[in-house]
């Protein structure tokens, strides 16, 4: 029995490629009123040491119930109904509580989503950790302490003694998913499950810690399982790849397999709907998956994924399809496979749509003009005190001037408290400027959107990232798209209702909806809900703010074509702003970098996302996870998180962070514009022609002083 | 950690200091006058007039408001009008009583509730929780009375294991007391105990379902470290917030208990002080109260920031 929890030397023992999880032909079930509901269906998969799996699929897919019906843990209405789990031999699914107890934590670590709600926020991160060596390795007090720090250091926590005795809540997220890993890791588990580690961090933070798993791989030896919704983190930290879809693995392969030859219609799809990183194919509608998800208690004859499937045919919806090999260690449940069904229709993709128009930064037709706008809030909100009041000032904007010409988008990218969301609720007025202009159409708006006259109002509209929190439950999807009209628009009677339904159609919603309420809807109708309400009174600027951030990739697809051709029948212009790089190149016309309040990188978008870049672009870039297993991304890591901008930096406000960094002069002397020509400007005191030969790889940058490179 | 208890000591002292203003308020406008109320129905004008210069009633409100504050503070809370003893002798021995008999409904209700609350919760859905969700809605609709009348009748007129009044005197201890003392203890603890489980179980269900709860299962810890290391401190948190408003419903449970079982506390002091129109007394009874509910919610902040590290103590 290989129970026993020792340290690193069991891992040696282990001989090569050894299956460390075997899951068989399994069946999870949850009960419920409606009756026994098949989550999981006839599951099979093997992990062998060493190695991870990917498993992905849409929300509702089953990824999380299979992880976790896998290791048992199940709400308590749910069971493995048949099959096998083995672990390293043993079989999982007779085993008592008692027995699984002795397995949690010990040869199985979970890393779960969302570091600060993983742990509890009552207890020292310390004494969590330590709990696992006293409980799983025998170990004393003194000894758990001194296991939790070394495992803090294997996770590359700086000043890990510190840690221990903090509070979650006081740890940024970056650092306390390492913390969870630490945790996982603690015993040496044989099987690790990943569920979503980085999908709550930034991009930048994602980087960083998806390195760290990447170089503790190979040191601990587990076997992976690693879930994720992103095709672009599999393709970095997988080695094969289950696809999952309405509770059943309807393709299992290699990385390069999945990537290059996949096999099922579903995957395919999956792929398709990701923008890409290529300015050709900027602002062209992206190839959707049409419908939702089956659900698992109204499943379609014959294949499951066939009302979904453009390749469907008679024979595919008489019988259901399972597994079967169609090349060495790729195994597809599509009966079709064979009938070289992708090559036909990829040219549809590259046709039409003409390319994307380049737009000049001396261009004068501004619809949105922002100039100089600093925003200001206390560092302290204020309230009855006994005491003294902070008095200081977070700088939230910083001088920032940007426009948007009529029927464009603007997207603005930077990491989370970059001042993306402040500049947003500026604009609109929900936050007044400190000081500086918004003007719209050359007049300038006043700073308070209660100030400002309805006819302003109907023109700047917003969709906000949480269609959940954004819509009023209380109100229907009628109700809620209808108000904009009537209170902007002055719409009334018979024709507000038919103006409603105009604007629901126009978003693909039927007209049934109208009497339906948000949370009736899915997550993908309900943002529809959200855009069909922000365009109702025909606005000239809608600000969408992180709108597809929480949805399903293919949602994601979806909402993307959806804009852009809201866009080009009303000559709408977006400020877009997001996170996610690859969305923002395919929507945006002009690109902005923000950093700390400030735009450090602007222009035309297929300029901005290619050399020369600011280095703080350069790393934004970097730490994209590109759907493809063969790309070869410069590592460029930030250290920590974007400062609370009390005090802001010295000199270039990125400096304190920068790769690139120069020395004296970046933390001294506030950095220039440059021009770099092509409608594109950096703010750097890197000239632009080392910038250029930075990528290019022929030089290398000395900083002269306390420079990091 | 301090700073944060004198910011609330602040708090506090203020809140007290108002319900002071209130008090001397209140007791100006009720009916009838002390001079009357002292020398009888029959006393000649003069002497009245005489009486009230004496006593400093001539002197504007405010003056007399900081006066009375003043003496109050350093202990002088006059002579009763209608016991003619000073009223601090006669509230401090009621006091000590009525503290008696809160401690121990408080005994009573705070384990018990958070116990119930506690099983409520982990076996939820199961005939265990029906019945104690069951239970606690009636008893916390049920007022002091009604439920006091009951026990009686069962406890003390049909099976006679307890007194059914509860006239108590601890000058030979408390031991001999505590029969006395059940039934009124399970009186006025009743309506809280209903309302602590309820909310234990609510604020225990939703940690239950907290991902960090998740977590601690999949450490491998035994159900039991789960729910004392993990789970109690953050659900507890709710329930802390309801015990200090418990005892506010505790005092107000004390007049009426008090009155229902003859128990010679505060509660009955502040009855037989309004029907004498004794106000010194009266005064003096509310005072104590106020300062009594304030400790107790200075106290339940302290322990609640004590469970709850995010609090920040600027």
């Amino acid at each position: 029995m290989v129970l026993d929890p020792g340290g690193g030397e069991r891992a040696a023992q282990r001989p090569a490629g050894e299956p460390v999880l075997e899951v068989d032909q399994l069946d999870i079930v949850y009960e419920t009123d409606g009756g026994p509901l098949a989550a999981v269906r006839n599951a099979t998969l093997t992990i062998r040491r060493n190695e991870s799996l990917g498993l992905v699929g849409e929300s509702g897919s089953g990824k999380s119930t299979l992880a976790m019906g896998v290791i048992r843990y199940l709400a308590d209405n749910g069971r493995v109904d048949a099959g096998s789990v083995r672990l390293l031999g043993r079989d999982l699914t007779g085993l008592k509580p008692s027995e699984l107890r002795r397995l949690w934590g010990a040869q199985i670590g979970v890393v779960y989503q969302s570091p600060l709600t993983a742990l509890t926020p009552t207890i020292k991160v310390g004494k969590q950790l330590a709990e696992i060596a006293t409980l799983h390795l025998g170990m004393d007090k003194q000894h758990a302490r001194e296991r939790t720090l070394e495992m803090l250091s294997k996770v590359a926590m700086p000043d890990p003694e510190n840690i221990l005795e903090r509070y979650p809540h006081q740890i940024s997220g970056g650092m306390l998913q390492r913390c969870v890993i630490a945790m996982a890791l603690m015993a040496n588990p044989a099987l690790l499950i990943m569920d979503e580690p980085t999908t709550a961090l930034d991009v930048t933070t994602q980087a960083v810690v998806l390195d760290l798993v990447q170089d503790l791989k190979d040191e601990f030896d587990s076997a992976i399982l690693y879930i994720t919704h992103d095709l672009g983190v599999i393709a970095k930290m997988c080695d094969r790849v289950a696809v999952m879809y309405a509770g059943e693995i309807v393709e299992k392969a290699t990385i390069r397999q999945i990537f290059k030859e996949p096999q099922h219609p579903y995957t395919r799809s999956l792929l398709e709907c990701i923008p890409r990183f290529d300015p050709s194919c900027a602002k062209k509608p992206l190839l959707t998956i049409p419908g939702v998800i089956a659900r698992v208690d109204e499943l379609p004859d014959g294949c499951i994924f066939g009302p979904r499937c453009d390749y469907v045919e008679e024979q595919c919806t008489t019988s259901r399809p399972g597994l079967r090999e169609v090349a060495p260690g790729q195994f597809t449940s599509c009966t079709r496979c064979d009938d070289n069904l992708f090559a036909a229709c990829r040219a549809d993709a590259d046709s039409d749509a003409a390319p994307r128009e380049r737009v000049s930064l001396s261009d004068a037709d501004r619809l949105l003009d922002v100039l100089d706008v600093t925003k200001h809030f206390p560092a302290v909100q204020g309230g009855l005190r006994f005491g003294r009041r902070d008095r200081r000032l977070v700088h939230a904007l910083d001088a920032t001037s940007l426009w948007v010409g009529h029927g464009r988008t603007l997207g603005i990218v930077g990491e989370s408290g970059s001042g993306k969301t402040t500049l947003a609720r500026t604009i609109i007025g929900l936050e007044p400027a400190t000081s500086g202009t918004v003007s719209l159409n050359g007049g300038v708006l006043a700073p308070a959107v209660d100030k400002r006259p309805r006819s302003i109002l109907k023109e700047i509209q917003m969709v906000f990232q949480n269609p959940d929190s954004s819509l009023n439950n209380h109100r229907t999807v009628g109700e809620a798209v209808a108000r904009p009209l009537r209170l902007l628009g002055g719409v009334r009677g018979q024709e507000l209702r038919r103006r409603t339904i105009a604007a629901m159609e126009a978003v693909q919603l039927p007209a049934r909806y109208y009497d339906r309420r948000p949370n009736e809807l899915s997550q993908g109708e309900r943002q529809r809900v959200a855009i069909a309400r922000a365009f109702a009174a025909d606005p000239q600027l809608v600000i969408c703010d992180e709108p597809i951030s929480s949805l399903d990739v293919s949602v994601q697809g979806a909402l993307m074509n959806l804009l852009l051709t809201l866009q080009t029948e009303r000559d709408t212009s977006y400020l877009f702003i997001s996170h996610d790089l690859a969305a923002v190149q395919h929507l945006s016309d002009l690109i902005a970098v923000v950093y700390l309040g400030h735009v450090m990188e602007w222009g035309d978008a297929a300029r901005v996302l290619t050399p020369p870049y600011h280095p703080y672009t350069e790393a934004l870039l970097s730490a994209v996870p590109v759907a493809d297993p063969d790309s070869r991304q410069p590592r460029i890591r930030l250290s920590g998180s974007v400062p609370t901008p009390i005090d802001l930096p010295s000199g270039c406000r990125f400096h304190p962070r920068c790769p690139r960094c120069l020395g004296d002069i970046c933390s001294q002397k506030e950095p220039p514009w440059q021009d770099v020509g092509d409608d594109h400007r950096i703010y750097c005191h890197i000239p632009v022609e080392d910038l250029r030969n930075l990528e290019a790889g022929s030089i290398e940058l000395v900083p002269s002083r306390g420079g990091r490179s | 950690m301090s700073q944060f208890i004198v910011r609330r000591l602040g708090f506090v002292l203020l809140s007290m200091l108002m319900a002071s203003i209130i008090i001397f308020a209140a007791t100006q406008v009720i009916p009838g006058d002390i001079a009357s109320v002292i020398l009888g129905q029959f006393a000649t004008p003069e002497a009245k007039a005489n009486l009230r210069a004496e006593l400093g009633l001539n002197r504007p409100l405010v003056v007399q408001y900081l006066d009375w504050l003043w003496s109050f503070i350093q202990g002088d809370w006059g002579q009763s009008t209608s016991m003619h003893v000073p009223v601090r002798e006669i509230v401090m021995s009621r006091l000590y009583n009525t503290l008696i008999l809160a401690a121990v409904g408080f005994m009573m209700f705070v384990p018990l509730g958070i116990l119930l609350g506690l099983i409520s919760a982990i076996r939820r859905n199961s005939w265990v929780d029906h019945s104690i969700s069951i239970s606690s809605l009636v008893f916390v609709g049920l007022p002091e009375f009604v439920t006091g009348i009951i026990l009686i009748y069962i406890f003390a007129l049909q099976l006679g294991w307890l007194p059914a009044q509860s006239s108590v005197d601890y000058s030979g201890g408390i031991l001999p007391m505590v029969p006395m003392l059940v039934l009124p203890g399970i009186t006025v603890s009743l309506v809280s105990l209903a309302y602590i489980a309820r909310m234990t179980r609510s604020s225990t269900v939703e940690v239950l379902q907290a991902d960090y709860v998740r977590t601690a299962y999949l450490k491998g810890l035994s159900p039991s470290r789960v729910i004392r290391v993990h789970v109690l401190r953050n659900s507890l948190q709710p329930t802390v917030a309801a015990i200090a408003l418990c005892i506010g419903w505790l005092v107000s449970g004390l007049i009426v208990t008090e009155s229902v079982f003859g128990y010679p506390g505060l509660g009955r002091l502040l009855l037989f002080g309004a029907s004498h129109r004794d106000i010194p007394l009266l005064q003096a009874v509310s005072m104590i109260v106020v300062v009594v509910v304030g400790v107790v919610n200075l106290l339940a902040d302290v322990i609640y920031a004590w469970l709850n590290p995010r609090i920040t103590y600027k």
